[in-house]
């Protein structure tokens, strides 16, 4: 059992209460205690050093804290971590094997789907949930699909060609 | 930005859930999917003492429809199960067209129908289809169940009809005699943008001829318009042609009460509910004639 607040600077002071949680990410059990008003993004972030999940908006404007929660693509800063408990959590570090990048990764690689990158984990994860509800998109599709995530950089172009291109390889395969 | 200290409960039934409001004299809030909450919480608009979470509440998540068409909506219906639901987009049109256009895909993941509604936002979609439908939401409290109609439902901006100790356990939505009409059209400066302006409309059918009207508007006022008697007496008992989609329109955009803002000008607004009216009705009335 690892106490998140062993990872994080600032733990709850003493009386605090915390709550126990258990929840599975990117496939490995972690068992927590956590103060309920903790944001599942934070825990992810700091307590779990998984810094692929990024935040900008911080408002649930942006999407780059973008999650699978049970496989739905959730805003990570709209979420306390409590809620994440007996569930599976999937950030963008859980995509790649060590030896095989995921098809979305390598769609993103081939169409040059990213330029600063800091979407590109929750366009990821997005993509990940519209390919598994709809192996075979349209390009329209793809466009809804990733409505709630904003990029700053690309214009979006490249980034529906990179999903459509994963939706052709995960087809083959 | 995080939230103020709350304590947490995450009870597995509703008469749990009850009875943790109840012991909290008001000072407990109940978190559906935490997509109006959560944000109110992490700027400090909220800091109630006691989250009460319905998530890991089972038996939530129902849509059932009776066997004489009325629908019953969940707790924990999410915006993303009515935009997929195939019966839904057969049955009942005017919710179906709405749910695509909630918030973003990602927000439709957690937020929910019965949430939404029970938020109170004047510019709230779900709001606007509740009015139009004449839904009503069931509370449950520590005396039983009662149910509350829409109109009566919402008090004020971000105020409902709900005692401290009460859950919307579900929302009805009363059956349609004869065939169901509708649609729900919304301008968004972008997704995720509450509406500029909006229209619900929801009709019955019999053959032809309009046998019920029902019409709301969101984004036009400081709350959702009500503009069902507006709609009302431009169409039943009639059938919809240009005369009559053209009366519906005028009268429904007269219903409207809208301001000037960073969305648009007053006028613009009201303009935009009247081609929305004329857009549904004509919508529907092409497809009766495809039908007949
Ligand atoms: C980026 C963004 C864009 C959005 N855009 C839109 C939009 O375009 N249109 C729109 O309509 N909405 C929009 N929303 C709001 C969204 O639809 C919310 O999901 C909804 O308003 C609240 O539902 P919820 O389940 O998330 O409720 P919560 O946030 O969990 O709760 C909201 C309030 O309702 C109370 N409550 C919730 N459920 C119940 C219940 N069963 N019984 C009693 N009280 C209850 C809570 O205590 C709280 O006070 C947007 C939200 C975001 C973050
Ligand atoms: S950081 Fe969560 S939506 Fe922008
Ligand atoms: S690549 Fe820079 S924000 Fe999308």
């Amino acid at each position: 059992m690892t106490s998140l607040y062993e990872v994080i600077p600032d733990a709850p002071g003493e009386g605090v209460p915390t709550r126990r949680v258990t929840i599975t990410v990117n496939g490995e059990k972690k068992t927590l205690d956590i103060e309920p008003r903790l944001l599942l993004a934070h825990l992810i972030r700091q307590g779990l050093q998984l810094t692929g999940t990024h935040v900008g908006c911080d408002t649930t404007g942006c999407g780059a804290c973008t999650v699978l929660i049970n496989g739905r693509p959730a805003k990570s800063c709209t979420v306390l971590a409590v809620q994440a408990d007996g569930r599976e959590v999937e950030t963008v570090e859980g995509l790649a094997s060590a030896q095989q990048l995921d098809p979305i990764q390598e769609g993103f690689k081939e169409e040059h789907g990213l330029q600063c990158g800091f979407c590109t984990p929750g366009m990821m994860l997005a993509a990940k949930a519209l390919l598994q509800r709809n192996p075979n998109p349209t390009e329209d599709d793809v466009r809804w699909a990733l409505s709630g995530n904003i990029c700053r950089c690309t214009g979006y172009q490249n980034i529906v060609k990179a999903v459509l291109w994963a939706a052709d390889k995960m087809r083959e395969q | 930005m995080y939230p103020s200290r709350f304590a947490y409960d995450a009870p597995s039934s509703v008469g749990e859930a009850i009875a943790i409001l109840d012991r909290s004299n008001g000072e407990a809030k109940l978190l559906a999917g935490g997509q109006s909450l959560i944000p109110m919480l992490k700027l400090r608009f909220a800091s109630p003492e006691r989250i009460v979470d319905i998530n890991n509440i089972p038996g939530l998540d129902y849509m059932r429809t009776d066997p004489d068409g009325t629908l019953h909506i969940g707790a924990l219906v999410r915006h993303e199960d009515l935009e997929f639901s195939e019966d839904l987009a057969k049955s009942h049109p005017t919710l179906a067209s709405a749910a695509a256009l909630v918030a973003d895909p990602l927000v439709r993941t957690r937020g929910t129908f019965v949430g939404s509604v029970c938020h109170a936002d004047p510019q709230g979609d779900w709001a606007a289809t509740m009015i139009a439908l004449d839904g009503r939401i069931v509370a449950q409290g520590p005396n039983g169940r009662r149910e509350i109609a829409m109109k009566d439902f919402v008090l004020g901006p971000f105020t409902n009809a709900l005692a401290y100790n009460e859950i919307a356990v579900e929302a009805i939505i009363p059956p349609v005699k004869g065939t169901a009409k509708g649609g729900y059209l919304k301008l968004e400066r972008r997704i995720g943008d509450f509406a500029t302006a909006s229209v619900a409309i929801a009709l019955d059918m019999n053959g032809a001829t309009v046998t019920r009207a029902g019409c709301a508007l969101a984004g036009v006022g400081g709350k959702t318009i009500d503009a069902n008697a507006e709609i009302s007496a431009a169409l039943v008992g009639k059938t919809l042609d240009a005369g009559t989609i053209a009366a519906a329109a005028e009268a429904v955009a007269g219903a409207a009460d809208p301001r000037t803002d960073h969305r648009g000008s007053a006028a613009y607004k009201r303009q935009v509910v009247t081609v929305f009216v004329t857009r549904i009705l004509t919508s529907i009335a092409q497809t009766e004639q495809k039908a007949a």
